[in-house]
């Protein structure tokens, strides 16, 4: 059966770290970085990559537009 | 730095099902962090990139955190007087009668300064739309209590919290353009969870479709957060929202056109 399988790619620097975008995700995928980025904001990141769907959902949640989506089909 | 990119096989071009619309700019937003501002703001852009009329589109920027929305807005746009965006949207529209022109306005300045003015542009029913964002406060300038606060609600004019007997009842703006005759669809949207974003999205869209009708005015009010004035964590007042400003800000359509 085709699955998919998707990812996201977080604009870090313009991330506020505002975790909006974590309890949107259906698959527990994103967390905030132990990091800092250059304005002091803890940063989302993928945490648990291999769960993501790319159902788009963290995207239009994001209130700062920093997260691009990618979805694909794989057998 | 560096975007860190996991999943290479997945993150190419030929993949790709959302980025941030072209219609904003790569200015970074000047809101806090989680406010709703922001997502306000792309979906405007995203139904005006949708509609495909980024060259027929004039949008107003009030007073109050988003007055830099032209900052931010790759379209054509003026900023009003505190308030005053919907008599200038009116003169806008008189003059560029086959433009979409819309309003974009805060609780302070739409219910508080611009009563008078969101009121009569209802009323004379001006083909126009108005997005308003209401946060129940004026976040702007360090969150003093607007017209929309919640009763028992604290602000920094409202310390012990809002006094419905000396201060009055919170103003419900949106129920009460519907009453008026000039307004052609009226509804309540949120934008804090991946459901609301797309029910407010359509609903955006519809008011600025409806301005080819040319049968009046379209208000669609986004209950909001805000964090800053409110004191909370971003996640702490989306809760909140829900708890406290649903139950006197119902969502849903509230005037809706007959097919
Ligand atoms: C004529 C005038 N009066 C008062 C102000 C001060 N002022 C700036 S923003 C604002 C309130 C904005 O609140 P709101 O519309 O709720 O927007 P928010 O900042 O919450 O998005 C006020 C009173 C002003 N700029 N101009
Ligand atoms: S919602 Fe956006 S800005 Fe907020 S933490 Fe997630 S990616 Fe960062
Ligand atoms: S695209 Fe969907 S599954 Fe992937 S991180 Fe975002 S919300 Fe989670
Ligand atoms: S002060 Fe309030 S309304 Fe203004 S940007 Fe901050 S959270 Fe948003």
């Amino acid at each position: 059966m085709a699955k998919v399988k998707g990812s996201i790619v977080v604009d870090i620097e313009k991330c506020k770290g505002c975790e909006v975008c974590i309890p949107a995700c259906p698959t527990d995928v994103i967390r905030l970085a132990e990091d800092v980025n250059g304005k002091g904001y803890h940063y989302a990141y993928m945490e648990n990559p291999d769960n993501c769907t790319g159902c788009v959902n963290c995207a239009i949640v994001c209130p700062d537009g920093v997260i691009t989506v990618y979805r694909k089909k794989v057998e | 730095m560096a975007e860190k990119i996991i999943n290479k096989d997945i993150v190419k071009e030929e993949n790709l099902v959302y980025k941030k619309t072209d219609l904003l700019t790569d200015k970074p937003l000047s809101y806090c962090p989680g406010c709703g501002h922001g997502t306000a703001h792309r979906l405007v852009m995203e139904v005006v990139e949708e509609l495909n009329v980024q060259e027929e589109t004039i949008g107003i920027a009030p007073v109050g955190c988003s007055v830099l929305a032209y900052e931010f807005m790759d379209i054509d746009m003026q900023q009003a007087a505190h308030g005053r965006a919907p008599a200038l949207a009116t003169a806008i529209k008189r003059l560029y009668p086959e433009k979409y022109v819309f309003t974009y306005q805060g609780d302070g300045d739409l219910a508080a300064i611009g009563t008078a003015e969101t009121i009569h542009a209802c009323n004379r029913g001006e083909n126009i739309t108005i997005i308003f964002v209401n946060n129940g406060i004026y976040g702007m300038t360090g969150g003093q209590m607007a017209p929309t606060t919640l009763p028992g609600m604290k602000s920094s004019t409202s310390p012990y919290g809002r006094d419905v007997q000396s201060m009055g009842a919170p103003m419900k703006m949106t129920e009460l353009v519907a009453q008026l005759p000039g307004t052609y669809f009226v509804t309540r949207q949120a934008v804090h969870t991946p459901s609301a974003v797309r029910k407010a999205k359509k609903a955006i869209k519809k008011a600025f479709e409806n301005q080819k009708l040319k049968k009046g005015l379209s208000f669609v009010e986004i209950v909001s957060n805000c964090n800053s004035g409110w004191k909370m964590t971003p996640l702490k007042s989306n809760e909140w929202m829900v708890d406290n400003m649903f139950p006197a800000y119902p969502l849903g359509d509230i005037k809706v056109p007959e097919e």
